[in-house]
């Protein structure tokens, strides 16, 4: 086999000499292979290329490149008004696309000092958190057929489809559905929606359980888990780990208790914690928190609210489709709107919501014109992913594939 | 302003240069790019932000200068606050001191900033793009940066946009 250190050659579009300081000098002396893993590869959930110098079977070094999805939505939505860069927000993370439009909107509205109605606020929590469901979901299926229980994978995603009708049913699409809107939410839900949510919380515990009976107690699965992907908590907090690692971390930070948002506040749960902080450790916690998810959803939807679901500010909310028949106000807003768009006052924000993976921050900043001037998104699954080379230091490779599903990446997250 | 942000920024204002701004309960401080490593020192050690949340730029070209603003956001867990730095910065291409040995996560947004925004942080250990392919040419997130679509034609300017178009060279 050729190597790539001494022909000197490019590997895919990175030249060698560009990440030759990252390697040790033994993969230059030929001693340590470097192997190319992704970006086409089953184990990395999407578009993620390592570049691995390996001892053998041991991983000396892994030099993550990342950009493979990059879309240029930053810049993109710099050209659209607020309303239509919103429908950019869902492709971001999309395993948590309410959650992305909850932040974007989140960010305007605290630019614009809008108001939400209590009815708004508890569907979005609802919905936000069956859509945490279903990313962890995915995340336990992928996770479990990287370590080769294939079964999990299936139930997994047979569930996540109720899901995902519920978004279908509220937004009229199963994943991209721009349904949370600055100032509220696009429509009422159908008069389905609650009997849906209710079956969803009356089957999903026994089947939690069911993921739990194949997998807590299963050697092969406890084996491939514990003790792989140690993170202490003071390199967790230096390299700004949020969300589940955190957590599984020993440290019980979540922004829905810290700076409770949409109503977050009134509804009872606990953040789950861990100690350990290995990969077994953060499977557990993850577990407990669709658990947590459920109950907060249980609750919103007992204390559901009866009333508007858009603010009435109509300098930023269109009025309502009634109107246009009989006010001759209502047709003027309704077209500043729609052709020109709102225009907040100048000035910048930064807001934060709680995503299945961390801190989702949005940077929004406004030169007083109808079109964001910059939005920056602090993605977690960018940042989470930098510990990768620190954790992958001295394990198999076989473990790199449990360790880069335990941080649990989205490759749309990454790289925007 | 909370009374935690007050002693923060008073004990810091005895050894620093800044100016406070507020809007939305957002508290940023617009700072001189030399002293970006020992604020952010002394915020971690001191004060406990323990997290850099954010690292970002804006660029305000034509209309302002200093033409970029790099922001960092600084959260602390155990005190529950969220405080901004602002570091304005002149030219086109700027350069600013590397907050890596602080925060070791700004090593990927510091990248971020390179590749998008042109910004040089001095010092950091690995400089490179980080989005965008390592052979491309130009900064994508400044505004004079075209966003890339097909110009629209009209029978005036018929000739005058095809001749700059791609295939009219050959």
């Amino acid at each position: 086999m050729e190597n790539i250190a001494q022909s000197g050659t490019t590997i895919q579009d990175v030249s060698f000499d560009e990440v030759k300081h990252l390697v040790s000098q033994r993969a230059l002396d030929g001693e340590t292979i470097l192997l190319n893993m992704g970006p086409q590869h089953p184990s990395t959930h999407g578009v993620l290329r390592l570049l691995l110098e390996l001892d053998g079977e041991t991983v000396v070094s892994c030099i993550p490149d990342i950009g493979f999805l990059h879309t240029g939505i930053e810049k993109n939505m710099e050209a659209k008004t607020y309303q239509k860069a919103e429908v950019m927000t869902d492709r971001i993370d999309y395993m948590n696309t309410v959650g992305n439009n909850l932040a974007y909107c989140m960010a305007i509205e605290k630019l614009c000092e809008l108001d939400v109605p209590p009815r708004a606020q508890a569907i979005r929590v609802i919905l936000v958190e069956l859509q945490r469901i279903a990313s962890h979901l995915v995340w336990l299926g992928t996770h479990a057929l990287d370590l080769a229980a294939m079964s999990v994978f299936l139930y997994c995603f047979r569930e996540r489809e109720m899901i995902l009708d519920i978004l279908e049913m509220c937004g009229g699409q199963r994943m991209m559905t721009t349904y949370i809107r600055p100032g509220g939410l696009w429509r009422d839900t159908p008069v389905e929606f609650e009997a849906a949510v209710r079956q969803v919380l009356e089957i999903f515990p026994a089947r939690i359980q069911d993921y739990e009976a194949l997998l807590t107690k299963n050697p092969l699965f406890i084996e491939r888990t514990r003790n792989i992907g140690y993170l202490s908590p003071q390199d967790a907090l230096a390299w700004g780990i949020t969300g589940p690692t955190l957590r599984a971390a020993g440290i019980p930070y979540d922004l829905r208790k810290a700076q409770p948002y949409s109503g977050y506040e009134q509804y009872e749960f606990t953040v789950p914690t861990h100690t350990d902080s290995d990969t077994y450790a953060r499977y557990l916690l993850r577990m407990e928190e669709m658990r947590q998810s459920l109950l907060i959803v249980q609750q919103a939807l007992d204390t559901l609210p009866y009333g508007p679901v858009r603010s009435n500010n109509r300098k930023y909310v269109p009025p309502p489709r009634s109107e246009l028949s009989t006010s001759m106000e209502a047709v003027i807003h309704h077209f500043k709107l729609w052709t020109e768009g709102f225009t907040p006052p100048k000035g910048s924000v930064y807001s934060a919501v709680e995503s299945p993976r961390g801190e989702l921050g949005v940077y929004l900043e406004s030169d007083g014109g109808p079109k964001p001037y910059r939005v920056h998104w602090r993605t977690p699954s960018f940042t989470n992913l930098q510990i990768l080379p620190l954790l992958s230091k001295g394990v198999f490779v076989a473990d790199l594939v449990a360790i880069i599903g335990t941080i649990d990446i989205v490759l749309g997250d990454v790289d925007r | 302003m909370e009374d935690s942000y007050q002693t923060i920024l008073t004990s810091l204002k005895s050894r620093f240069q800044f100016e406070v701004q507020e809007f939305r309960g957002d508290i940023s401080l617009v700072i001189v790019p030399e002293h970006v490593v020992d604020i952010c020192r002394a915020l971690r050690d001191e004060f406990g932000f323990e997290m850099l949340v954010e690292e970002t730029a804006v660029d305000y070209w034509p209309q302002e200068t200093p033409r970029f603003h790099v922001v960092y956001g600084f959260r602390s867990i155990a005190n529950n606050l969220l405080l901004m730095l602002r570091v304005p910065l002149n030219g086109n291409a700027p350069s600013l001191p590397t907050i890596e040995s602080v925060y070791p996560n700004a090593n990927w947004f510091e990248r971020e900033l390179w590749d998008m925004f042109g910004i040089r942080f001095d010092g950091h250990s690995d400089l490179r793009r980080i989005l965008m392919p390592h052979d491309w040419e130009g900064h994508p997130l400044r505004k004079d940066f075209p966003l890339g679509y097909e110009e629209v034609q009209f029978s005036f300017n018929f000739k005058e946009i095809d001749e700059r178009k791609p295939y009219a060279k050959s």
